[in-house]
Formats: structure tokens, sequence, C-alpha cells
């Protein structure tokens, strides 16, 4: 947009401005901000996979992840993150055909899903507790717990705001506000499924490998 | 204002919600291509198909990445349009600081541990 002005044609004599005559700022400037704040997430989740990547063969004599991972568990938990993320697309779509029903119902079912894979995650946590393979056991437990449990943190409170926004959308139908909301949620729950692929892959496919 | 300018402008002004071009084909392939990159990754590991470990890490990490960029592309919409490019601008920008961040601490780190090996503390040695 800057260079607009630099490029007057040669036959206009018009005197050179600066500024813009009308508003100009972006089309909607809160997808844009939340998405630099879903980036300084990502940068939370780097340093938190950073320290598990530095410490997380360091067993002081625990157990391994090889041990104590369980991988049909974390491919029924992907599986779930995967199909809350297409149904959370549905949703979206029926948004763009200002269907209310059906996109409460696809709301739904992601929060059902997103709650199932917290669910397998509190378990196999509780599992690996009362087996001793606590946070504090080790360093690998240490930064482990740390990066998943964050991840774990995130889609709890992405399902807090899912229902917060099944109300509101409920009470005030499909207004532009609730669409720009619901976007919003949109990127969040997907970011959370980017970042989930790091987890399976860089701790528990790598963690069990020999 | 240059045509083509005021073209874009008008084209951003024909979403009235920021909301655009999600589209059910979309967001199918890249739920069909999400699934079949993430069997892979879990089948190579589950049934042992290499037999070093560094190759099976290396593949593993391939697919992660690719599955990641068909996230990006047909669930978040990243294109170098989206928001005037500062989508993408921020992501690219977030990206150097993750590869830095992961890179550089893994790197430093495996070098520590390789030169803090009991033999290297020698007592004499020490001022």
């Amino acid at each position: 947009m800057s260079d607009s002005h630099a490029r007057t044609m040669p036959g206009e004599r018009k005197a050179l401005r600066f500024h813009l005559t009308e508003e100009h700022h972006p089309e909607n400037g809160t997808l844009l901000g939340f998405w630099l704040y879903l980036m300084s997430d990502c940068l939370i989740f780097a340093c938190l996979f950073a320290v598990y990547g530095v410490l997380g063969r360091n067993y002081a004599g625990g157990p391994t992840g090889a041990e104590i991972f369980e991988l049909p568990v974390v491919a029924l938990n992907t599986s779930l993150l995967l199909l809350s993320s297409i149904t959370y697309g549905f949703a979206v779509l029926e948004m763009q055909r200002d269907k209310l029903r059906p996109m409460l119902v696809w709301l739904g079912i992601t929060g059902l899903l997103g709650a199932g894979f917290i669910f397998l995650e509190l378990q196999e946590f509780a599992h690996l507790i009362a087996e001793g393979a606590g946070p504090q056991r080790s360093a690998f437990l240490s930064s482990f717990f740390t990066l998943v449990a964050t991840h774990g943190l995130h889609v709890t409170f992405g399902i807090i705001w899912l229902i917060t926004l099944m109300v509101q959308v409920g009470k005030k139908g499909l207004i532009p506000e609730n669409k720009r909301r619901l976007m919003c949620l949109s990127m969040f729950w997907h970011f959370l499924d980017v970042v989930w692929i790091g987890v399976f892959s860089f701790v528990y496919l790598m963690g069990v490998l020999p | 204002m240059s045509a083509h300018a005021e073209h874009a402008h008008e084209h951003a002004h024909g979403h009235d919600d920021g909301v655009s071009h999600s589209t059910f084909k979309g967001y199918m392939t890249g739920f069909v291509l999400a699934v079949i990159l993430t069997a892979i990754p879990f089948w190579l590991v589950m049934t042992h198909a290499f037999d070093k470990s560094s190759t099976t890490a290396i593949v593993v990490l391939a697919f992660a990445a690719v599955q990641m960029v068909v996230h990006m592309i047909y669930f978040l919409h990243m294109n170098a349009k989206s928001e005037g490019g500062w989508n993408m601008l921020a992501l690219i920008f977030t990206l150097v600081l993750v590869v830095i961040t992961l890179a550089g601490s893994i790197w430093v780190m495996f070098h520590l541990n390789q030169n803090m090996m009991p033999g290297m503390m020698d007592m004499k040695n020490l001022p």
C-alpha cells in the first residue's frame, strides 16, 4: 500500500502526499492479533520442546520412554484430536452458511472429542504417577510432564472457550462478533493440533526408539 | 492509489467478516493427508520397519514437518496473501526463532555433555 503514492502517473501533477486520505486499517485486526498471540505461544512450546530435546534421555536410572509410553493409547489420542480438528472445520463451514443448529452440533462433537483427549491424557498421567514415574523421578519425566501437560492445559482452556462460545452463540446467534470469535477459536484449536504433531512425533514416537 | 492496490482493497472488503475460502473439499483434503501422514510414522515405529533408530527418527521428523505444513495450509488457511502478508511474515519470524531455539539448545547442550565426561574432571586440571 505504501508504494502506491510513489507510483503516481507521470502526467498527473499532484502534490506529494505522505499520508492516506482514507482510513487504512487491516480488514480484521483481531484475527491478525490472535495469530500473533499464537506465534508467541509457539515460542513457549519451542522452549519446552528444546528442554525436552536436551533432557529427554536423562533417565537418572528411572524408566525410559520405551518402558512407559503406550503407543496404541497415543495413537487413539492423536486420532481424537485430529477428528476434533475436522469437526471444528465442519462447524466453520456451517457457520459460513449461517446454519446455527448444525454448527452447534459440530461444536459439541468437537468439545466431546477434546474432552476424550484430555481424559485419556489424564489417565496416562495418573497411571505414570501411580507407577512412581511422576515428574519428580527424572529430568526426562520432568520435561515430559511439563511439555505434554502444557499442551493438555491449552486444550482444556480451548474446551472451556468452546463451551463459552456455544452459550454465546446460542444466546446472540451468528452475529459478526461471534463469527470472529469462532474464527479465533478455530485458529487456536488447529494450532493445538499442529503442536500435538510435534508432541507425538518428537516425544512419543522418537521416545520409544532404542 | 494505483489501480492494482485499489483492486486489492476492494477484494479485501468483499469478505465482511474476515472469514473466507473454507471449503468442504479443502478440509477433507487436509484431513485425509493428515491421517496418512500420521498413520505412516506410527506404523513405522510400531512395526520396527527400520533397523536403525536414527533412520526412523529422521523419517518420523520429516513426516511431522510435512504434516505441519498440511495443517497450516488446509486447516489454518495460511497463504502469503492473508492479512496483507503479515500472517506469513509473523510465521516466518517465529519459525526462525523456533529453529534457533531448538537446534541451538540441542547442539550446545550435546557438546556440553560430551565435554563433561568424568575423565576430564581431573583435579589437577583445575586452578
